[in-house]
């Protein structure tokens, strides 16, 4: 039982992490910087958006 | 402010803003003002887009800026702005520099904070709170195993995170002060400390799922706050764009070349157009025109300027183009004095203190009192010194102030995202602060109670088809008399061939007879003087256009809530008895100064804060924005001056009047509503502080109080949303 509980304990926090550094990955690449404009972004209907997100 | 630095750089024209990479591709940041919605950001996007060789281009709409790449030398900065402009945005060269990400790198390290810190939280509760609650009995060994891997986590994870805290501790520390972060600090390290004892000694409870918690909580609250204060930087990163206005100057060989205006110098010639703005003090050196000089005056009608004349920098000229002299530099031009002026009115204002901080000043010398208390009190009744540090700890623990870290953010947060959305930008979480403490209202009459242009008076006694027939001659004109005209006419079309004569009016052949528009001498009138125009068809009977500044419709009704609130009101005005008596009686205003020049309203502003009063300045031209900058707070509306909206805590983005008077509510129920978070903060301490120091209180209630009192907090804030 100790054995599962080690094992589900290093699942976690191997998961955790990984996800947390998504995260990092994902505020260093500007994601969070214009949570307004995004919020505005998705009423836009044409390709051009597909583009200026390049 | 470290962009103001930046800017000391020369710049020699626009090519400078340009920054260059490796691999021969070149970014230029444009400041755009007034783009608000998806519209807004498609239509600018894909209309710079098309300018060929453009390669990327992105609309920032949190900050305004937009960002534009392409490859090799094929792009034209200046074609950029111009297709901005011409799209019907306010655009400036940004420098991008080394102020580009200050702010941005700021919020990327609270949210990276805040994300680890949450992180650890659930992890390290996970790990040790399940031992509180019971069901599985674990062997001494397993637990500290448990308090081993919790601790890996919770320590650095917390060190990380806590940064901002243990930062603003140093910083406060080293100036011989102390702020609620010190407490926070404290707290942090302390616990985390204690749970390493513990852990190393055996012990059955630690707690480092309590540090980390607190970690997080308060984070929320910084983040918050950071979104509060990153929204207000985008006004001040206006005036910078602005400061990098561009004017024509003559060279010697009389080639017109593009600088920068603070590269003007005394002695230089500039060439301004219809419709540009003096970058300096200038004077005119030959020919005539007409000014727009209301940002220096207040005067809404256009002032004639004629040779030998000094114009102010910030007039704008609406007759034929000159040539100007210029007579000093940008910064000891009159924008430059106002920009000082406003530093040093963000100095004085940088000396309020906070409600937040003046709880902290109650709160953190009392707190380290009752935990020597606890801790002498222990050592006397007998305890041993472990267990007497345990449970001193333990009060600064329990006492932290999580609570009272979101008590102030969160409704301040909800307090402007209300206000926003009915059309009122806040600036900084504390002008709300102020503003719910003042007595007195201090408003400017034009432009402010006023809508600051001319409307047309006597329409219904115009004969049919004329107001149409004039208006194809007033569209030629940028003279603000004929823009009016226009504005009533509506759209339509120009005549051609309209000739503009400086101080007199407009004139055209056409229908077989001279048309003229002007002046009542041009039309061969008897007329009066100021806000008129005479228009006449051959020989027929001159018709006259009588135009007055009309009240904003809602501005009785504002005054009228602010009176029932008990405010004294008062307006303050450059024009003469005749006019403000007119305007403050229709208004509903009785206490009413008129032929108040800047300084004549400084004086006042000052009088009355000897008096002790608190000011709340209402005003939109230059000429207030010494005044505003003295004031204890201070609205613009959204048709003023630059520098006013800067000057100002709040910027009204509508045309409605009514959100001053609502402001003031808001204001005051986010002061209550601060004030029942901190009764709120101060029972949960009655509670949890008495457990506490006697030692009674599990790592696990306090975990859940915690938590429980800042939700409670937040759930009070939002409460503020509702109307």
């Amino acid at each position: 039982m100790m054995n599962g509980i080690a094992l589900i304990i290093a699942c976690a926090l191997a998961v955790g992490l990984g996800a947390l550094l998504i995260l990092f990955w994902a505020i260093e690449s500007g994601q969070y910087d214009d949570l307004e404009g995004d919020a505005m972004r998705i009423l836009i209907e044409d390709s051009s958006d597909r583009d200026a997100k390049k | 402010m470290g962009a103001v630095k930046a800017e000391a750089r020369t710049l020699t024209d626009l090519t400078s803003f340009v920054q260059h990479n490796a691999g021969g591709s070149a970014r230029f940041e444009v400041q755009v003002k007034g783009a608000r919605c998806a519209g807004c950001i498609a239509k600018i996007e894909s209309g710079v887009k098309a300018i060929p060789g453009v390669t990327e281009v992105r609309l920032n709409l949190s900050t305004g800026k937009l960002h534009v790449a392409w490859h090799g030398a094929s792009v034209a900065p200046r074609a950029i702005l111009e297709r901005v402009r011409d799209l019907g945005y306010e655009a400036q060269p940004f420098d991008a520099g080394e102020t580009l990400n200050e702010s941005e790198r700021e919020g990327r390290f609270l949210l990276r904070c805040l994300a680890l810190a949450g992180f650890g939280t659930v992890f390290v509760m996970g790990l040790t709170d399940g031992i509180w609650y019971g069901g599985i009995d674990l062997s001494p060994a397993l637990r500290q195993a448990f308090f081993w891997l919790a601790a890996a986590v919770a320590i650095p994870a917390t060190l990380y995170a806590g940064r901002p805290f243990f930062l603003s501790a140093a910083r406060a520390l080293s100036r011989r002060t102390t702020n609620m972060d010190v407490t926070i600090g404290a707290a942090l390290i302390l616990a985390l400390g204690l749970s390493l004892y513990e852990t190393v000694v055996g012990a059955e409870q630690t707690y480092f799922d309590a540090a980390i918690m607190l970690a997080f909580l308060l984070l929320i609250g910084r983040y918050l706050d950071y979104r509060l204060r990153d929204k207000a930087q985008g006004a001040a990163r206006h005036l910078l764009a602005m400061q990098s206005q561009l004017a024509r100057r003559v060279r010697a060989d009389g080639a017109v070349e593009t600088v920068a205006a603070r590269d003007i110098a005394p002695g230089d010639r500039l060439l301004l157009a219809s419709g540009d703005r003096v970058p300096v003090t200038a004077r005119l050196e030959e020919g005539a025109t007409e000014a727009d000089v209301s940002l220096v005056t207040g005067e809404s009608l256009p002032a004639e300027i004629t040779a030998g004349m000094k114009l102010e920098a910030g007039t704008v000229i609406v007759g034929q183009g000159v040539t100007l002299l210029a007579l000093a530099r940008a910064d000891q031009s009159l924008v430059a004095d106002l920009a000082r002026l406003l530093e040093a009115g963000r100095q004085r204002r940088s000396l309020y203190v906070r409600l937040a901080d003046r709880a902290a000043k109650l709160y953190v010398p009392g707190i380290i009192i009752l935990a020597m208390v606890v801790f002498a009190g222990w050592m006397a009744a007998g305890a041993d010194f472990a267990h007497a540090t345990t449970y001193a700890i333990a009060v600064l623990i329990i006492t932290c102030p999580c609570a009272l870290g979101l008590a102030v953010p969160a409704v301040q947060v909800v307090a402007t995202g209300r206000l926003f959305a009915r059309g009122l930008l806040v600036k900084s979480g504390d002008a709300l602060e102020r503003l719910a403490e003042i007595d007195t209202v201090i408003f400017d009459k034009t432009g402010t109670l006023t809508r600051g242009s001319l409307t047309l008076n006597n329409r219904e006694a115009l004969p049919p088809g004329v107001l149409e027939r004039a208006a194809r001659l007033a569209r030629a004109s940028q003279h603000p008399l004929a823009r009016a005209l226009t504005a009533e006419a509506g759209m339509g079309p120009v005549a051609v061939g309209v000739r503009e004569v400086t101080g007199a009016g407009l004139e055209v052949e056409e229908g077989g007879s001279l048309r003229r528009l002007g002046s009542a001498a041009w039309c061969g009138a008897a007329g009066g003087s100021g806000s008129e125009l005479w228009y006449r068809e051959g020989n027929a009977e001159p018709v006259h256009f009588d135009f007055r500044d009309g009240l904003r419709p809602d501005a009785p009704a504002m005054i009228a809530a602010l009176r029932a609130r008990g405010l004294r009101i008062e307006m303050l005005t450059g024009d003469n008895e005749g006019t403000a008596a007119a305007i403050a009686a229709e208004a509903g205003v009785d206490a009413w100064h008129a032929r108040v020049g800047p300084a004549e309203k400084v004086a006042r502003l000052e009088g009355l804060r000897a008096e002790g009063c608190k000011v709340l300045m209402v005003g939109d031209g230059l000429n207030d924005a010494a005044a505003m900058a003295l004031a204890h707070v201070s609205i613009a509306p959204g048709n003023a001056a630059e520098v006013s909206q800067l000057a100002s805590d709040m910027v009204l983005r509508s045309e409605q009047l009514i959100g001053v008077a609502e402001a003031y509510e808001v204001a005051r129920k986010a002061r209550r509503l601060v004030l029942e978070n901190f009764a709120l903060a101060t029972l949960y301490n009655l509670v949890a502080i008495p457990l506490a120091a006697t030692g009674l209180i599990l790592p696990v209630i306090a975990a859940a109080t915690m938590a429980s009192s800042s939700l409670l907090v937040s759930l009070n804030s939002l409460r503020l949303a509702r109307p």
